[in-house]
């Protein structure tokens, strides 16, 4: 027996060495990346598919003639003001959220709750502004599977008027930020029970506020993806 | 053993915490000055003919990848983690990337066969 260790039975101490996570988050924190991950392969191909259908089409309605309105302010004539102050309450609730995250760390409850429900107030105001969005857009005439009669204000010209891009703009608009909509929706409720969590007292028993990290970084995926949905739909 | 882990675990998030409220505040004023910029581009400069479509929207597809590098890096706090997290993460969007690009020339492709 000697007393030499041969190279291959010495404890290796790596990072993959095994026995500790490598990526030293944890384990819900992981899976939880794991499945923002996975959402991304989805609204990326709802998105690849729209991309590939605007871009297979020779004409497609604009943007800032289709999207003119303030619902209740200002009927017509106002591009793009209504959806720039649904971009900005969904940034703004997102800071809200990592000052919750942040006041986390300090283990400041009472921070924490304010925070939350500040993130909870701007989660409804989204999805109050986007259901006058949606009503405004069905008065119009659009919806899955149909388009108004008139089509001549939602393109530059003439010519362009196109009633299949027009059908297609309308099933991938209501598609996808459907499916937006639904994750926000989603959001808010895994944010409410959460809060209520934070003032039962249940992470200050834990030691630690680790669960409004994980749900903070659901909600600003679905910040994420709204900058995308907002660049495609509303912008390009 | 677990224990030991999990003391590891609490002692690398307090080193790790790389978010103040000062620097929270600033992602927030970076987000909105690029959003900003884009709607200036989209409601200014294109609808005045200064600038083209076809020069817009490459902009605001780099502006949108900035938007969407600080909300990840600085908000998911994505650039505090470990090396092996960031990857894990990242090599998998750039195949979305990757698909991306491969349809939109197939794109091109179909409005020719359209034509």
């Amino acid at each position: 027996m000697s007393a030499q260790v041969s190279s291959i039975d010495e404890l290796k101490t790596t990072p993959w060495a095994g026995g500790k996570s490598p990526f030293n988050v944890e384990y819900g924190k992981m899976m939880m990346w794991f499945f923002l991950l996975s959402d991304a392969f989805t609204f990326s191909s709802l998105l690849i598919a729209y991309g590939a259908l605007r871009f297979s089409a020779h004409t497609w309605p604009m943007a800032d003639l289709i999207f003119q309105s303030v619902p209740g302010m200002i009927d017509h004539g106002a591009p793009l003001v209504f959806v720039g102050i649904m971009t900005f309450i969904l940034i703004l609730s997102s800071v809200t959220m990592v000052l919750a995250v942040e006041a986390g760390h300090r283990m400041a409850k009472k921070e924490v709750v304010g925070w939350m429900i500040a993130t909870v107030i701007g989660g409804f105001m989204f999805l109050g502004c986007q259901a006058l969005e949606w009503s405004h857009l069905h008065h119009e005439g659009f919806w899955w599977g149909s388009i108004p009669h008139e089509l001549g204000e939602y393109f530059k010209a003439k010519k362009d008027i196109s009633a299949v891009s027009t059908q297609q703009f309308a099933n991938l608009f209501f598609t996808i930020t459907g499916f937006h909509g639904f994750h926000v929706f989603s959001g808010v409720i895994i944010n409410i029970i959460i809060t209520i969590n934070v003032l039962a007292g249940t992470y200050e028993k834990r030691g630690s506020y680790l669960m409004i990290e994980k749900v903070g970084l659901y909600w600003h995926f679905v910040d994420l993806v709204w900058v995308f949905v907002f660049t495609f739909f509303y912008l390009v | 053993m677990s224990s030991q882990h999990t003391e590891e675990l609490h002692q690398d998030e307090h080193h790790g915490e790389g978010m103040t409220k000062g620097r929270i505040l600033k992602v927030a004023g970076i987000l909105s000055a690029i959003t900003a910029v884009e709607f200036f581009i989209a409601l200014y400069l294109v609808p005045h003919d200064i600038m083209p479509l076809h020069i817009a929207n490459p902009i605001y597809i780099v502006l949108t990848l900035f938007k969407a590098f600080y909300i990840v890096a600085f908000f998911m706090h994505l650039k505090f983690e470990r090396i092996g997290l960031m990857i894990a993460i990242i090599v998998p969007i750039l195949f979305i990337i990757g698909l991306i690009l491969v349809l939109t020339n197939e794109s091109h492709y179909w409005i020719d066969l359209r034509g």
